[in-house]
């Protein structure tokens, strides 16, 4: 099944000429490669977005395709066709990317259906979650100490030790939120309208949290290595 | 097929080698003396060749073995790992040339490629690895008795952009048509791969003369998936035998009062005496350097192997990042990996064996790496596994698919000379990012974007790719032009940008300029033989080339009763020679190249020995300065790095 997004006229294949959908990678009629289709990377695979999705079939999925589409497999054909499969594949290999991690492919359909997600890089980081105010307050001055007596050559073991401690508890919140997620994908999926759009809103919110936890988490990992 | 056969070819820093599938299996094709190994050293003829006008005539070039032997003798007109210089710019090499007597061309300015001083030829390094491919080309033309045009090569996985465009260009060079460029530890995977078994994860420890790589990948029913790479283009053997040279040179100055380094032939004697040692204490406990000096000394040492071991860890060590780099960034644990192949020279080593077994666990678990395929000659294999796949006429080939990855992120310098990354290292490749771009004043009708690669926050530590100039954007109020710009890394690892100006409808013009590397025209005006390819005068060239060959040795032969060293053969050895050689002076007047081709390689066989002996000669003269009748202060640079910038300044 295709998603049709903005042409509901037939495209003639190039090789065949007759026509066909426009998001579909090979022709129906006589199965030449066809130029890259329009359509988001849930179609890639053709199926509808969604967020449930069984990673085992995606793979076999994208290993069947990638025989098929691979410049390798193009490699003594026609210019056109050879530069249609590099197209092709990049848009498999980028779409498969994206799918394949929960986060990635959460982030991808909450933008496909208009949401903004601070990925990009003008973007400042994310607002501190109120909840964690204090605790984070506690922690930056925590990493500064640490950061100083790195500086200075010291080791102090207690803040190194505290540090750890801070770090597997924040650990234990990101994996709180990607519980979160996950209960949100299915209350998405299963959802009407009015559902789904409090299900992304609710999405957006702990993709922001999350981001906040793991830059956290990466500062403190920092001074950690560096101690 | 009209297109013929395609050939795996491993363009290696010390060796290079070329092979094909013969049926299900890859062979190495060998050299025209029987060797499988073509060194990868070029060397200028000895006699000085006229500088005509532009366009003239070809230098006589020699490749391999015999270049390898001038270069005790001529050692400034021969060139050996010119692989390090390959796609770098003159500031990155500054390091290289202390290490190596590589003569700069002087009036290069920063950001031109480096082009080597050869004699009184001047060559870029892309020219120089040309004409190692035209041998290994030639060589499969001998052995085929047809023209090849198509190949595939290899290059270190860790190769950035201008490495690996660098060498397509030397493939253009050589009238090869580049079909694939194949990460050199994938290759080796998919030699191993061939029979072995189906499904697993593998890690491919490769350290090469002068490139480490560690690759991980994961195999399914036929696809070899890369996880995660990652290494280093300057690290290998090369360091190892640079050590053992420093170490020989300063304790025969210290000791006996003799630089060697004003005597670039008296150095690489040493260096070859410290590759030897190198190779012997892989199998002995110890190995011994005993070399004359010019001043009739002897300098005698002996390094034990847990000196040995004691001097190189700092650069076994340096390998050691790198792999847990890829196993993090794969998301494994070293218990996850079921098999490590072992790839390269230095894997013989048995101190680096000892530092893989660590860092993948292996004794542990009970398991060894896989070493049944001649490490110098796996890569080699699996580029013509690879070359089968290309040309799909292999049955054994049908169901495998290689999806390698880019090992080094892709990013565009923004505001405050961050990067913003688009495509982020171990992406699996072909890989694209689209980005949008507009303008900052009113009626600006150019936008300029610069490319890196790397993995550093600020553009100014990643390598610079490329410069983009968006042009001819129609002229509208800032902010209001949208031009999109995709940017796509093909299956050979480079990059490719196209745009367009979305309000207008207009594809944008590109002009892309490349921060370092040759221009198309360049490598066009570089082109090695342009007839090289006609199928008419193939069969012509083939028995020119039979004849100028069986020549070369006859004169060689002719000249040898003059040698010192045809005394030290024994009769029937010279009447051996004697019989070869009057068989080939007979049969080269014939037209059946290969006749002539089997006589000549009789003859060549026939001489080993004298050879050798011919060598040792050689280099105990180079040693004892006899023939040393050049060192004058342009061969005392070749040791101490003559600087680019401080030579410019002098022009």
């Amino acid at each position: 099944m295709f998603k049709v997004l903005d042409s509901a006229v037939p495209i003639a294949c190039w090789s065949c000429s007759i026509g066909h959908n426009d998001s579909t990678l090979f022709c129906p009629h006589c199965s030449k490669i066809q130029p890259p289709p329009g359509g988001d990377y849930f179609s890639v695979f053709s199926m509808e977005p969604r967020l449930n999705l069984d990673l085992t079939a995606l793979e076999a999925e994208f290993h069947r395709l990638s025989r098929k589409l691979h410049p390798d497999r193009f490699a003594r054909s026609e210019e056109n066709e050879k530069q249609w499969s590099l197209a092709d594949t990049a848009l498999l290999n980028d779409a498969y990317r994206t799918l394949k991690d929960p986060i990635r492919r959460t982030e991808y359909l909450l933008k496909l259906l208009g949401a903004k997600i601070g990925t990009g890089k003008e973007e400042k980081s994310p607002r501190t979650p109120a909840d964690l105010l204090e605790e984070v307050f506690e922690l930056n001055l925590q990493i500064e100490e640490m950061r100083a007596a790195r500086d200075s050559g010291e080791s102090d073991a207690a803040l190194e030790a505290g540090l750890t401690v801070a770090r597997k508890n924040l650990s234990g919140l990101l994996g709180a939120v990607d519980d979160d997620l996950r209960k949100e994908w299915s209350a998405w999926e299963a959802g009407d309208a009015a559902a789904r759009q409090a299900s992304q809103a609710r999405m957006v919110a702990l993709l922001d949290r999350r981001r906040y936890l793991s830059n956290l988490i990466r500062d403190v990992s920092e001074v950690l290595v560096a101690a | 097929m009209a297109e013929g056969r395609v050939v795996g070819i491993d363009l290696g820093t010390t060796n290079s080698l070329v092979a094909f599938m013969e049926g299900d299996k890859p062979v190495v094709i060998p050299g025209v003396d029987g060797s499988n190994l073509v060194p990868s050293v070029v060397a200028l003829d000895p006699i000085p060749v006229p500088i005509t006008a532009a366009g003239g005539a070809r230098p006589t070039v020699t490749v391999g073995n015999s270049a390898r032997k001038a270069l005790i003798q001529t050692p400034e007109r021969v060139i050996y790992s010119v692989k390090r210089l390959m796609g770098r710019s003159m500031e990155e090499i500054q390091d290289e040339l202390k290490l190596f007597p590589f003569h700069l061309a002087k009036d290069i300015e920063a950001g031109e490629v480096p082009r080597i001083q050869l004699g009184e030829l001047r060559f870029t390094p892309p020219e120089i690895s040309a004409y190692i491919l035209r041998q290994l080309k030639r060589n499969a033309e001998r052995f085929f008795g047809s023209p090849v045009t198509q190949a595939v090569i290899t290059v270190p996985a860790y190769f950035n952009d201008a490495q690996r465009q660098a060498t397509k260009d030397a493939g253009r060079m050589a009238g090869l048509d580049v079909l694939r460029l194949v990460n050199e530890p994938t290759a080796a995977a998919l030699a191993y791969g061939l029979d072995r078994a189906k499904t697993g994860t593998i890690a491919v420890y490769d350290l090469g003369g002068g490139t480490f790589d560690i690759s991980i990948l994961k195999l399914r029913d036929g696809i070899f998936e890369v996880q995660s790479t990652n290494g280093d283009t300057h690290l290998g053997g090369d360091d190892i035998d640079n050590l053992l040279l420093a170490i020989a040179l300063n304790e025969i100055h210290a000791e006996h009062g003799v630089d060697l380094r004003l005597h670039p032939g008296a150095v690489q004697a040493v260096r070859k005496a410290a590759i030897e040692a190198k190779i012997l204490l892989s199998t002995e406990p110890a190995a011994h350097f005993d070399i004359e000096l010019p001043n009739g000394d002897r300098y005698q040492r002996e390094i034990p192997r847990a000196v040995f071991e004691m001097l190189i860890e700092p650069v076994l060590k340096r390998t050691a990042g790198p792999c847990k780099q890829a196993l993090a960034d794969a998301g494994i644990t070293p218990e996850q990996i079921d098999e490590v192949v072992l790839v390269g020279g230095s894997t013989r080593i048995p101190a680096v064996r000892r530092l893989v077994d660590q860092l993948f666990h292996l004794s542990v678990r009970a398991k060894k790496p896989h070493t049944e395929l001649n490490p110098d000659e796996v890569v080699a294999l699996g580029a013509a596994v690879q070359a089968a796949i290309l040309a799909g006429e292999s049955k054994s080939t049908e169901e495998m698919l290689l999806l390698d990855v880019t090992p080094l992120s892709l990013g565009i310098e923004a505001l405050g000379g961050t990067v913003a990354r688009i495509i982020q290292r171990n992406s699996t490749i072909p890989a694209s990012a689209t980005e949008h771009f507009t303008t900052g004043v009113d009626g600006q009708t150019n936008v300029a974007i610069h490319v890196v690669q790397g993995e550093r926050e600020l553009a100014a530590d990643c390598r610079s790719l490329a410069r983009f100039d968006l042009k001819n954007i129609p002229p509208m109020s800032a902010g209001l032009p949208r031009i999109e710009v995709k940017f796509l890394i093909d299956a050979d690892g480079i990059l490719r940008v196209s745009a367009r100006e979305q309000r207008s409808g207009q594809a944008a013009q590109i002009e892309v300029k490349p921060t370092y590397g040759l221009t198309d025209e360049q490598v066009e005006s570089m082109i090695l033989d342009s007839f090289d390819n006609a199928e008419a005068d193939f069969a012509k060239r083939l028995l020119i080339e039979a004849r100028s060959e069986a020549e070369t040795i006859l004169a060689a032969v002719e000249r040898a009763p003059l040698n010192s060293a045809w005394k030290l053969l024994r009769a029937e050895e010279q009447a051996a020679i004697n019989e070869a050689h009057d068989r080939l002076t007979v049969i080269r007047h014939g037209d059946n190249p290969a006749a002539i081709r089997e006589a000549t390689l009789a003859l060549d066989q026939a001489t080993r020995r004298f050879a050798e002996l011919m060598m040792d000669a050689a280099i105990s003269g180079a040693l004892t300065g006899k023939t040393m009748n050049t060192a004058g202060e342009e061969l005392s640079e070749a040791v101490t790095a003559p600087h680019a910038m401080a030579a410019a300044e002098f022009k």
